[in-house]
């Protein structure tokens, strides 16, 4: 089981959260989540919803956002639920950040098929440039967590930095984007191989050329 | 004979093409699908079965007989629910995402399908909280079809009501197990459920419920389309119809791939992924069917057959078809040791077998790694092993003891060997 701890709870991050409130776009979103879901089932709610108010605190500390106490508390409210169920599920799925996080969240998929292509060398990466797991750098930029299979295994070794995945890396790659990044750039997302689209095999296509230049319909040929 | 590009059914595989509705139309999705609705629930469950499909999650369980569990007309006024499994998180596994972010209305579209075909009144596709971006295209898809009216009231002009709703997780590899999944989309942690009652008695909100994979629902209408005898005529008797491999590791260019089912390990890799990283001998061993299933050494695999039995015939399995290939640079201790680490990451903590078992697994597996062990203990590590596997509710107990027999299995001199190096004389001299 993955080793988590929520953050103490204290007058200070009362003061900071205690008022904490959906701002008026994400209240319009929390009502189509919850209308997703059977009535009376609202408690389904929960996940997406801790998920739109990790969003909402990031947006206002300009990072990837974590859920402090009584963020979790406005979410059980809003729910109708017991705030243990609330704990509970924020606890158990590691996409909640118990504590807070930097600007960039930095997740390196350290799993086997990302090791095998070189995922040792990004977490070099990370560690050379001091970011500390579980806190935040001192410039406020940087957490690294090592995470577990990301689902990208055939453009491994990857990393997921908030909300994209940068793919085919290499130690100098990784660092190129790493840099653009503090320097405020967009640095391309998905493979950095030169040359490759997505998943495709590298250089000549095995398959399915002629989807390259045109929407192929192949119903003609069967 | 090799698959021709005609006979895939994920043509948009690489993205080259846009993944909107009106692109996917082009390419024949959402074609009539009135029509083979109206060929009735049981004629498409019966085509199903006669297409031989095997679900595509990992336990190749018959898809149309699944289909066939669930009710055919409520009694108490329970709906009935389908849910999609694209918690795709099995070390090695990247096949779903590429469907759902390049082709997701045949997803779409078979959900409403086999949704039909079972009775459901709503699909849930429960997708990977990871799979950020690929979450985005699967809400913007639905939104499409539901504006097409292709889903929602009377969907695609059928007469039948069907909603699909996309719900995101979080991060837990424990939700891809059915139950776990269901009583997630319920809120709740993602700890599986005793069976019996089995889904399809009392799922979702105790509701019946079938969960099946997004490769499986997303190639129904397809098969439905083309007949049941074109995809069976695809790979071996009991392993039919195409499938999407997925290579990772030690190739030259590991690639995802739609083949034919049974397709011969040696033509795979050479075919679609430019063989192995320095040639034929220097492979070391495969793990054919992601992180759960036992590692097969290199003389074994080369010319099996990547399929269900053929795999298990050399005492692994298909899982997801994710082809882990590890060169003879490789530690493999270490590779399966990284393994262990996964599964005492993602253990539920429900069951106390993998709760104290995978951690106990995985520290041992470190000091095997390092040589700094007894060689009594990798006997004492197979018989726990044993204990873990098939004492715990769900089967993640068993998909962390697998890999480790595989290794001692295959490679129990290679372990022996680090212990000796690393002072198994030292320790002898001191007796």
């Amino acid at each position: 089981m993955a080793d988590r701890h929520i953050y103490p709870d204290s007058p200070e991050l009362r003061a900071r959260w205690g008022n904490f409130a959906w701002t008026e776009a994400n209240a319009a979103k929390a009502k189509e989540i919850v209308a997703r879901y059977p009535e009376g089932r609202q408690r389904s709610a929960s996940m997406p919803l801790l998920d739109l108010a990790q969003r909402q605190v990031g947006a206002e500390t300009g990072t990837q956002g974590w859920l402090p106490i009584p963020v979790m508390e406005y979410v059980a409210n809003y729910l109708d639920m017991p705030i243990i169920r609330v704990v509970e599920v924020a606890t158990f799925y590691t996409m909640y950040n118990l504590v807070p996080v930097g600007k960039f969240h930095v997740q390196v998929c350290g799993t086997t098929p990302c090791m095998l292509r070189g995922s040792d060398d990004l977490i070099s990466v990370c560690k050379a440039k001091k970011m500390p797991t579980g806190g935040v750098s001192e410039d406020g930029l940087w957490t690294f967590t090592e995470v577990e299979c990301m689902g990208n295994c055939s453009s491994a070794p990857m990393v997921q930095i908030n909300d994209d995945n940068y793919e085919d890396l290499t130690a100098e790659r990784f660092e190129g984007i790493l840099d653009a990044l503090a320097r405020g750039e967009s640095p391309k997302t998905g493979t950095q191989e030169p040359g490759r689209h997505t998943v495709e095999p590298v250089g000549a296509l095995s398959s399915l050329t002629a989807m390259v230049n045109e929407n192929h319909d192949y119903r003609g040929e069967w | 004979m090799a698959l021709q590009d005609k006979d895939r059914i994920f043509t948009n595989l690489y993205g080259y093409q846009p993944w909107n509705l009106a692109a996917a139309r082009a390419r024949g999705d959402w074609d009539n699908t009135k029509a083979l609705m109206e060929r009735g629930r049981d004629a498409i469950i019966q085509e199903i079965k006669d297409s031989g499909l095997r679900g595509r999650g990992g336990a190749g369980f018959p898809t149309g007989m699944k289909w066939s569990f669930m009710p055919k007309e409520s009694k108490d006024g329970r709906p009935s629910f389908l849910v999609i499994n694209a918690d795709e998180s099995e070390p090695g596994s990247c096949k779903d995402r590429e469907i759902i972010r390049h082709d997701p209305h045949k997803l779409i579209e078979g959900a409403l399908v086999a949704g039909f075909a079972m009775g459901a009144r709503a699909a849930y596709i429960y997708i990977r909280g990871e799979y950020i971006r690929e979450a985005e295209t699967l809400f913007a898809a639905v939104a499409e079809a539901y504006d097409a009216g292709l889903v929602g009231k009377n969907a695609s002009g059928s007469g039948y009501d069907f909603d699909v709703f996309v719900h995101r997780g979080a991060g837990a590899y424990i939700c891809g197990e059915e139950t776990a999944m269901i009583e997630s989309i319920e809120g709740k942690k993602g700890q599986p459920r005793l069976k019996p009652p089995f889904p399809a008695g009392a799922g979702l909100y105790g509701c019946p419920t079938t969960v099946n994979n997004v490769e499986s629902i997303a190639v129904a209408p397809t098969i439905l389309r083309r007949g049941a005898g074109w995809f069976a005529s695809f790979g071996r008797e009991n392993n039919k119809g195409t499938k999407l491999f997925q290579i990772s590791g030690h190739v030259n260019k590991p690639c995802v791939v739609e083949e034919e089912m049974s397709i011969p390990f040696s033509e795979l890799i050479e075919k679609h992924c430019g063989g192995i990283r320095g040639g034929k001998d220097n492979l070391l061993a495969v793990i054919p069917g992601g992180s759960s299933v036992p590692l097969v050494p290199a003389d074994q695999i080369w010319d099996a057959p990547m399929d269900f039995d053929g795999l298990r015939a050399v005492g692994s399995g298909l899982g997801t078809a994710a082809v882990i290939v590890m060169d003879k640079s490789t530690d493999i201790v270490r590779a399966i040791s990284r393994l262990s680490y996964f599964y005492k990451h993602e253990s539920c903590g429900q069951c106390t077998p993998c709760r104290e078992g995978t951690g106990w697994m995985w520290r041992v597996m470190e000091r095997l790694r390092k040589g700094d062990a007894d060689v009594q203990e990798i006997d004492m590590l197979w018989n726990v092993t044993k204990q873990v596997e098939g004492h715990t509710i769900c089967a993640l107990g068993d998909a962390a003891a697998w890999p480790i027999q595989g290794l001692i299995r295959h490679f129990r001199p290679e372990i022996e060997r680090r212990i000796a190096e690393k002072g198994g004389a030292l320790r002898e001299a001191a007796e």
